[in-house]
Formats: C-alpha cells, sequence, structure tokens
C-alpha cells in the first residue's frame, strides 16, 4: 500500500455507465474504508475541519472507521451535517476539507468525502437513526424550500426541539436535491429520500405544493399561522440565457428545465410521462458543475454531447471529479469557445450554433482571466438541442411580497452570515437566496447558522 | 392528496373539475393559473382558474384531452384525488389591481375562444361582483363545443355567443362579431382575449387597427410553473418574460405570437408518439418509438 496515494474507489466502467442513469461511483467497502481511514494523521490543529462549511470533526469520525466502529462514526457527523450520505458525494472535497488536509501537501489528501458516504451509507444500510430530541420547545418555525439550506435548518431547529413545518413548492421534497442533481451522482430513492426520511424522524413535518408568495405569504404565516419565526431557504431562481439571437428556437433548454424533466419529472424513464428531448448532437454551454450533469444527462439520454464553454481547462467551475468522469465518458469539451448566435431552421428548431475562439487576458474581478474574442474566428457547430448553463438569477416571488425584506443590488435576500438574520425581524434567510447559485454545503452551513440564529432569536424572546 | 368533489363533462372531450385545495383557493384572484400532477408517473399540467370558491376551499378547473396525459386526466372521477395540486401561480388580472371606480368608466370587451372561456369566465364573474358590466364574445367552432354559455349568462352584461359553422349564434369567429360590434357604434377601452394562440394572434391583429387595448393569457409549455425553468419564455416587446412569473396574461400587441405557436410545437411527437402507446394499449407492439418493441 502506497500512503501517498487514496485506496482507489470502485466506479461503473465509463463505458458502461454512459449508457445508464446508476451511481457513477461505487463507494468503499469496510476493508477499503478502514484502508483508507488508516491514512489520517488524526492532527491536533486539524485544518480539514476549518475547511468544512458546517465544521464537521473530520479526524473525530475518521478514527471511528478506522477501529470498525461505523455507528459511531455516523453519529459524530449527525451532530454537525443533517445530509452526510449527500455531501459525502457532492461537495467540492478538494477545494475544502480535502484541500486542506496536511497529506495532501506530499500526495493525495485522505479521501475524506469517500469516508463520510462511506458511514453515512453504512448507517443508512444498518438502519440507525439521528436522535430526536428529548424535550419540545413550545415554538412554531416555518421553513421555505426543502433544499440543502432548508432541510439543514429545518433538522437542527428540529434537534433543538421546535416545532417545524417545511413548505415546498415543488411536489417532492429536497430542491436541487431532486430535480438539479442527477441520478448517478445522486441517487434519489436509496440516498435523498432516505435523507429527508431522516429528517422527518426528527419530528420535521413537510407541506409540498405549497408556494410561498403565492399561496399566503410570511407575513401571514407568522401572523394568521402562528409562526413565531422563518427561515427562507428558496433557492436559486430563474435561469439565466446569453441573450443571442436564435435563443427562443427549439431546441433549447435552460438546463434548469432539461434536468427537471430528467430528475424530478423522471422523463429517462419509460413509464413517466413527461418527455424530453433527447437530442443527437448536443452543446452544453457553461462550466459548472450543472453544465457537467446536464451533459452527462444528454450522453446517456443516447446524444453526442460538447461543453463549450469561454474560458480554460484551469477556470472551469465544476467540481475536478465531475470533469474526470465527463470526460472519461466521452463528452467532447469545446474550450474557450463562446457561441455568438443559434442557427435555425425553417420550422423554428435548432440546427446549429456559431461559436467564436477565445484566449484569456487580464484576471477580472473574479480573479480569473478573463476571455476575450479572437476575431475571424468564427465557427459552426452542427447540433439539434443547445442546453444553456449559465447559472441564475433570484427569483423575486419572496422578495417581492413579504414587507421590511431587503434584498440587495443582484436582488438577492440581504442576510447576515453568522446568523441568518435578514432585515426584517423573526425572519431568517440563507442559501442561494441569499449567495446567489453556490453549492449544496454552502448552503447547508448557511441552514446551520441560521438556525443557531433562530434558536437565539427566539430564546431571547 | 386533492380530492375530485364535482366532475362534469361541459361538451366533447372538455370536462370541469372541482378539486379541494384549500391553500390554493384562499389567496387565488381572477387571471391565476394551478399545475396539477395526476399520480407519481403524471406530468406537471397548467391549467387556467376558472373558478373558486374560498368558503368550500374548492378551486374549479377545466380541461380538453388533447394528449395522453389529459387523456389520462379524464378517467379520474368524484372521490378520486390529484397527488399534486399546486397554486396560485402567475399573476392576478390587472384589473384586481384597478380601483373599481376606474374599472365602471371603461368599456371592457372580453374575447373567449373555446376553452379560453374557462379563464374568461372568473374575470367577468369578479367583475359582476363589483358593479361592472362588460361585453363578452364567446366562440368556438360548432353549438356542441360551447361551454360554460349559461354561466357565462349570467355575470356578463352583455353576450354575443359565435360559431364557425353558424350552427349557433352570430355565424363567424369573435374577431368578426368584434368588427361588427365596433361598425355598429360600440367603443372600446380595453379587450381581452384568450381562447387558442392563433385566434388570440388575430384577435390582436385586429385590435391593433381598431387601436384597442388587447390582453392576452398565455398558456405555454411549462415544467415547475414558479420561475425555476425558463420553458415558459415567449417574447413580449423584444424582451424575453416567463409566462409563469411575468405572465400569464401580457399586452396582446407586444406578443410575438409565430415564436409562441413554434414554441408549443416542441413536444408534440413525442406527445403523439404517447398517445399512440396509450390508444393501442395491450395491442401496442411499437411504432412510438419509445417503448423498443420496434426493435
Amino acid at each position: 500500500m502506497d500512503v501517498l496515494k487514496k485506496v482507489p474507489v470502485r466506479e461503473q466502467e465509463p463505458k458502461v455507465r454512459a449508457a445508464n442513469f446508476a451511481e457513477v461511483c461505487l463507494g468503499y467497502n469496510k476493508e477499503e474504508a478502514m484502508e483508507e481511514a488508516e491514512r489520517c494523521l488524526n492532527c491536533k490543529n486539524a485544518q480539514c475541519v476549518k475547511g468544512c462549511p458546517v465544521a464537521i470533526d473530520i479526524p473525530g469520525f475518521v478514527s471511528q472507521i478506522k477501529e470498525g466502529n461505523f455507528e459511531e462514526a455516523y453519529q459524530v457527523i449527525s451532530k454537525s451535517s443533517a445530509l452526510p450520505a449527500v455531501c459525502g458525494r457532492v461537495c467540492p472535497q478538494e477545494s475544502q476539507c480535502e484541500g486542506k488536509c496536511i497529506r495532501g501537501i506530499k500526495g493525495e489528501p485522505v479521501s475524506i468525502g469517500k469516508l463520510e458516504r462511506f458511514a453515512a451509507d453504512w448507517a443508512r444500510e444498518n438502519n440507525i437513526k439521528p436522535e430526536p430530541a428529548a424535550e419540545k420547545k413550545n415554538h412554531k418555525v416555518a421553513v421555505i424550500g426543502s433544499g440543502p439550506a432548508g432541510l439543514t435548518c429545518a433538522g437542527e431547529l428540529a434537534k433543538m426541539g421546535y416545532d417545524v413545518t417545511i413548505f415546498e413548492a415543488l411536489h417532492e421534497p429536497g430542491g436541487v436535491l431532486i430535480y438539479g442533481i442527477p441520478e448517478f451522482r445522486l441517487p434519489k430513492s436509496e440516498v435523498v429520500a432516505k435523507e429527508i426520511e431522516n429528517v422527518k424522524s426528527l419530528g420535521v413535518k413537510i407541506e409540498t405544493n405549497v408556494v410561498i408568495g403565492k399561496a399566503g405569504t410570511i407575513d401571514e404565516l407568522m401572523e394568521e399561522e402562528g409562526f413565531d419565526a422563518v427561515f427562507i431557504g428558496s433557492g436559486a431562481g430563474l435561469p439565466r440565457f446569453m441573450g443571442i439571437p436564435g435563443e427562443q428556437a427549439n431546441g433549447v433548454f435552460s438546463a434548469n428545465e432539461f434536468l427537471t424533466r430528467n430528475n424530478l419529472m423522471k422523463a429517462f424513464k419509460e413509464e413517466y410521462d413527461t418527455p424530453i428531448m433527447k437530442g443527437r448532437k448536443v452543446a452544453v454551454v457553461g462550466g459548472g458543475n450543472v453544465a457537467m450533469d446536464a451533459a452527462r444527462t444528454a450522453l446517456r439520454l443516447g446524444a453526442e454531447v460538447h461543453i463549450v464553454y469561454r474560458r480554460s481547462e484551469s477556470e472551469l467551475p465544476a467540481r475536478v471529479e465531475e470533469v474526470h468522469h465527463a470526460k472519461e465518458e466521452g463528452i467532447i469539451f469545446d474550450l474557450l469557445t463562446n457561441p455568438t448566435e443559434i442557427l435555425v431552421d425553417e420550422n423554428g428548431w435548432v440546427k446549429g450554433m456559431t461559436c467564436i475562439r477565445m484566449e484569456l487576458g487580464e484576471p477580472d474581478e473574479s480573479g480569473r482571466r478573463s476571455p476575450i474574442e479572437i476575431p475571424g474566428s468564427e465557427f459552426d457547430l452542427e447540433l439539434d438541442t443547445v442546453i444553456m448553463s449559465l447559472g441564475t438569477s433570484p427569483n423575486p416571488l419572496i422578495s417581492s411580497t413579504t414587507k421590511g425584506l431587503e434584498t440587495n443590488r443582484r436582488k438577492c435576500i440581504v442576510a447576515k452570515e453568522e446568523d441568518g438574520a435578514t432585515s426584517k425581524p423573526g425572519v431568517f434567510a440563507g442559501g442561494d437566496a441569499v449567495t446567489g447559485a453556490a453549492t449544496v454545503i454552502l448552503a447547508m452551513g448557511a441552514g446551520k447558522a441560521a438556525a443557531k440564529g433562530i434558536d437565539e432569536y427566539l430564546s431571547g424572546k | 392528496m386533492y380530492p375530485i368533489v364535482k366532475k362534469k363533462k361541459l361538451a366533447d372531450k372538455i370536462f370541469l373539475m372541482d378539486v379541494k385545495a384549500p391553500r390554493v383557493a384562499k389567496s387565488c384572484l381572477p387571471g391565476q393559473f394551478v399545475i396539477v400532477k395526476m399520480d407519481e408517473e403524471g406530468e406537471r399540467i397548467p391549467l387556467t382558474i376558472c373558478d373558486y370558491d374560498k368558503e368550500a376551499g374548492t378551486i374549479t378547473i377545466v380541461f380538453q384531452t388533447v394528449g395522453a396525459s389529459t387523456q389520462r386526466m379524464e378517467s379520474l372521477e368524484e372521490g378520486d384525488s390529484f397527488q399534486d395540486f399546486v397554486g396560485p401561480l402567475g399573476c392576478a388580472s390587472e384589473l384586481t389591481d384597478t380601483p373599481v371606480e376606474e374599472l365602471k368608466k371603461k368599456k371592457i370587451v372580453f374575447i373567449a375562444g373555446g376553452v379560453g372561456t374557462a379563464p374568461v369566465y372568473p374575470q367577468v364573474k369578479w367583475l359582476h361582483e363589483n358593479g361592472v358590466d362588460c361585453d363578452v364574445i364567446m366562440g368556438s367552432k360548432t353549438k356542441d363545443l360551447l361551454i360554460l354559455a349559461d354561466e357565462m349568462e349570467k355575470v356578463a352584461g352583455n353576450l354575443y355567443v359565435t360559431t364557425d359553422d353558424g350552427s349557433f349564434g352570430f355565424h363567424g369567429m369573435g374577431t368578426n362579431q368584434l368588427e361588427e360590434l365596433v361598425n355598429g357604434g360600440n367603443t372600446y377601452d380595453l379587450c381581452i382575449a384568450i381562447g387558442p394562440m392563433i385566434m388570440m394572434k388575430f384577435v390582436c391583429l385586429l385590435t391593433k387597427k381598431l387601436e384597442i387595448p388587447t390582453v392576452v393569457s398565455l398558456n405555454p409549455i411549462m415544467v415547475d410553473g414558479t420561475g425555476m425553468c425558463g420553458a415558459c419564455r415567449i417574447t413580449v416587446g423584444g424582451e424575453v418574460k416567463f409566462a409563469c412569473v411575468d405572465g400569464p396574461e401580457f399586452d396582446g400587441h407586444l406578443v410575438d405570437f409565430d415564436q409562441a405557436m413554434k414554441r408549443q410545437q416542441m413536444y408534440k411527437t413525442d406527445e403523439g408518439r404517447s398517445m399512440l402507446k396509450l390508444q393501442e394499449g395491450d395491442t401496442h407492439h411499437g411504432g412510438c418509438g419509445l417503448c423498443g418493441g420496434d426493435k
């Protein structure tokens, strides 16, 4: 065994998985997990914990795995995270815990994400549940949105004894975990539904099909339905488009639409009614995790898929593992390339896309080198489907219907980072509704901070 | 679950249902819509709200069976339930935001085509309850397809019924009737047209000529109905709008109808295929391109 390297994790073969929606990564078994856990140096001043937005006691749970105490490992994680089986799969570990691991200086860091996943999966398979609160508190809290921020906030509050109800706009709880992240990266019925069951087993109620801002407002929840505090975790919102000619053609989708049809509505399964354009030749515009998800979904539906991204590979915002998997599966990366027009046939359908080559100039405000067009380098890609994955802008549904709720220049809800407090007393917010599109774990971190903020607000009351 | 408390066949392939959904009924206003989903496998189907009873907590929906999903919905009976029923979605009609005194000064005409009569009805009813009388032109292809005529009669100031084939009322289309009314000396400050896309397009061409401001209600392809997916995007006055959050009502003179009609065709093929499968039932052995039976 080479201690400088991670214990390799078993995965489905690229050729096989490119044609199915089953999970790509198969995870560690007991022996592999214990062997990988041996690599942890159990640092006194653990840097990895500082890299974790919810501050999981990483050396604590890893050392339990080392000893073969898997239930204890799970309980250590549960103290800090409501969704460990999810985080083990979708967190950008390379820029968080694993990015700070001392092992990473000389060799590969400890595979913390895979170990977290192992502990959570083991607990689920062995029917271990988090402990509900011993004492109930006499306060009702409403949580808007059942994505990572809302589930975490609700779970934390329930553990403290609060009476929590989540209001979810869609017909299934889970938010982006259900509509956005595909099955092959995050299994829905085995993993997401079970994590949500765990949150419910803490006493959290979930009411689906309720769009707050339309079917009642936050003010009504507080004044008429007796909620003492509200957490807004309503997510990112409206998909952005480029504003180039041809974008309204048939065959142009937002990544949100494409993924929602496939994931939430399960269009890839024959027995479900919702249709999806399978496409023969698909371009996905963008380079984030959502772009990778859309590309790999289109590939599994049978298309040849191109990622069209205006910067170079090192600027791709997606997790390293996603890019690696996408390449293995045969996604073609057209980097330093930007669309200028979508070409439309006489019936209004996409027939291609004109792109221009880019080069990198000086760093912009995000610190990334900004792409500049190379004059005269236009070329056409022949396509039948274009999927725009350019991020989102905030949904005004809640901010426009809640009195005294401040938003910023980008129309995101203004909330304090340390406790999620907004400009409106008793109303807290976190996740993408506050930050704009970010990651699952950052939303969870905000949900957790807000739970603490709500507890302080209500105990002071 | 959202139980169906009443079901009524209004005409061939057109059904009315009252569905118990107290949260929706409590907040909804004319012009808004709901999304229904029958069961686990069902699609999310957007439907305009035809009526509501805040005390009983029910919403009235009207739908026409056009594809596999609505055909499946037709099989639901009183006592059955929708698994999911969400709303109210979209913005309420601008009328509900306008002071009643101002509305009383306005001469308003509605043009309802086919199933578009259903979303026109709550607006006319709301105006009637607020003491505002308006003219309503409602039309269909033929007499047997007319819906909600008696209900409309009770709330409309003047009701003009048209049929394309002349089997009942005025022989012609809503546009012909409007032209005749205007030629006969009627003047209108506002027209609200709801019906098939092609009808709304022609109403708008006419009212532009007649210089009558016109509002239309669009029902494009949708998935979530809360602004998340962008499937319902349309071009209005050169700007991209999402019908589910910015609409469903828009200034008809600014809507790009040709583009909207092309976008509506998007899933026609797939929809047609699943229809084929449904109709053939147990005898279906391929040809739909979906089941794999023809491999």
